[in-house]
């Protein structure tokens, strides 16, 4: 997938962040979504103990006590703070992060997200993905429509395992956005001139659709 | 100053088959004097508690590599390739949990909790094995307290008496693991006066802190590289 699709999905989930939120960005096209605030103001909360990332600092400022959870160098907002690691997980876990963007391996019909582990591999990480699946006020899903062998991440059923009961609201695709209700999926927008046919072709599983006009 | 010892020291408070609670994420706000001395001892057959396992080769990596380990408890492995390796071979096991469960777990050991029950993990594989209880017509599983032996945690700067304030996210679980084990000590880069650190800023008070440790490492460019 090239990278304008990745920009395309960053910059339309960033649509769904309200100004001022708390939000907590997972690896992956949610690591592109800073770039693409486009003035928006937003606390950006990082597991090992931070509110407020600032932008990526130049080489002669980096230390590796001031990181992000992907344990990459960061800077530190204005009004930032910092904090001990269970304080962040009362931030995560406590429903104090108002949207998390998460990447997904699969997401099924009702939006119960797998995105950990791969069937059949070994299971040697979860970091916070369960705690923020099962913590954020909204989580929001920032993905490529299908996975590198073209299998499509939108399912029926999930056939990884299972990153926690609690469901995502929201799907976002470089070809369109979908909302999840008890009744499956809705299509309320799409992002790419891909046509309808073309659109359930790739799709996983059957939605509705109800788009803004 | 009774509570400053020397990094070999380190070695007589831990025994084998100890439950070592040691701060850190990846190898920031890691205590790497005092890993370099584990994996320069004969200590066998330790649980250690972390969030992962260092990196391959650096900090709890090299006790993986020495031998040191009969365990890991973490919530993140896959990026050190030896420990996967060493999974693999059999030659290590590895207790996974989500990173919110572990500080929680603790944080409780620490506070005399015994356990507590979280909406984590509910419908996975992590949960099999654990009670599932319906509160407030919510699904929460129970997860037990974590303690330890020995905690072995880094601090920016201590006083005299042992307060401690951290480098940045350096602090994440350091804090915790101070009140979770039965001797704490903490590696520090600088040590100052009691009275120099500011109350307000105080991030560990003394009672938590058995003992310190002056780092061998120190900063350049922003990364520890080990002193002459």
């Amino acid at each position: 997938m090239n990278q304008s699709d990745r920009v395309k999905i960053a910059k339309r989930v960033v649509e769904e962040l309200p100004e001022g939120a708390v939000v907590n960005l997972g690896v992956g096209i949610p690591t592109l979504i800073p770039d693409y605030l486009d003035g928006k103001k937003v606390y950006l909360q990082s597991e090992n103990g931070l509110l407020g990332i600032g932008p990526t600092p130049d080489e002669e400022h980096v230390n590796m006590d001031l990181i992000s959870a992907s344990k990459k160098p960061i800077t530190m907002d204005t009004g930032a703070s910092l904090f001990d690691s269970a304080d962040s997980f009362v931030v995560i876990r406590g429903g104090h992060v108002d949207a998390a963007v998460l990447g997904a391996l699969q997401v099924d019909r009702y939006g119960e997200i797998a995105n950990w582990a791969v069937p059949g591999k070994k299971i040697l990480g979860v970091g916070g993905a369960m705690d923020l699946v099962a913590g954020a006020k909204k989580i929001i899903i920032a993905s490529t429509h299908q996975a590198k062998n073209n299998q499509p991440k939108l399912v029926e059923k999930l056939t990884f395992p299972s990153s926690g009961v609690r469901k995502a609201e929201m799907l976002v695709t470089e070809h369109a956005v979908f909302k999840f209700t008890e009744d499956g999926p809705v299509l309320i927008e799409k992002l790419s001139d891909i046509s309808m046919a073309e659109l359930r072709e790739i799709t996983g599983t059957e939605f509705k659709e109800k788009i803004k006009i | 100053m009774k509570k400053l010892i020397k990094s070999s020291d380190t070695l007589d408070f831990i025994k084998d088959g100890d439950t070592l609670l040691v701060g850190g994420f990846g190898l920031s706000g890691t205590p790497l004097t005092l890993l370099d001395e584990i994996a320069d001892s004969n200590k066998k057959d330790l649980t250690v508690v972390s969030n992962n396992l260092g990196e391959a080769g650096r900090g709890l990596g090299k006790l993986l590599l020495a031998g040191n380990l009969k365990k890991a408890v973490g919530s993140y492995f896959t990026t050190n390739r030896d420990a996967v390796e060493a999974w693999n071979r059999g030659e290590l096991e590895i207790e996974l949990v989500p990173q919110g469960t572990l500080a929680e777990a603790i944080r409780c050991g620490g506070a005399g909790i015994g356990g507590f029950y979280t909406k984590t993990a509910v419908g996975t594989k992590i949960a099999d094995g654990k009670e599932e209880k319906v509160i407030d017509g919510e699904r929460y599983i129970f997860e037990k307290a974590i303690k330890g032996d020995v905690a072995i945690i880094k601090s920016l700067k201590a006083d005299t008496l042992g307060n401690l304030i951290y480098d940045h996210t350096g602090r994440n679980f350091n804090p915790l693991m101070a009140t979770a084990a039965k001797t704490v000590i903490a590696e520090v880069d600088e040590i100052v006066e009691a009275g120099e650190i500011d109350p307000h800023h105080v991030v560990t008070p003394h009672l938590f802190v058995d003992y310190l440790v002056e780092s061998k490492y120190v900063k350049k460019g922003g990364v520890y590289v080990e002193s002459v």
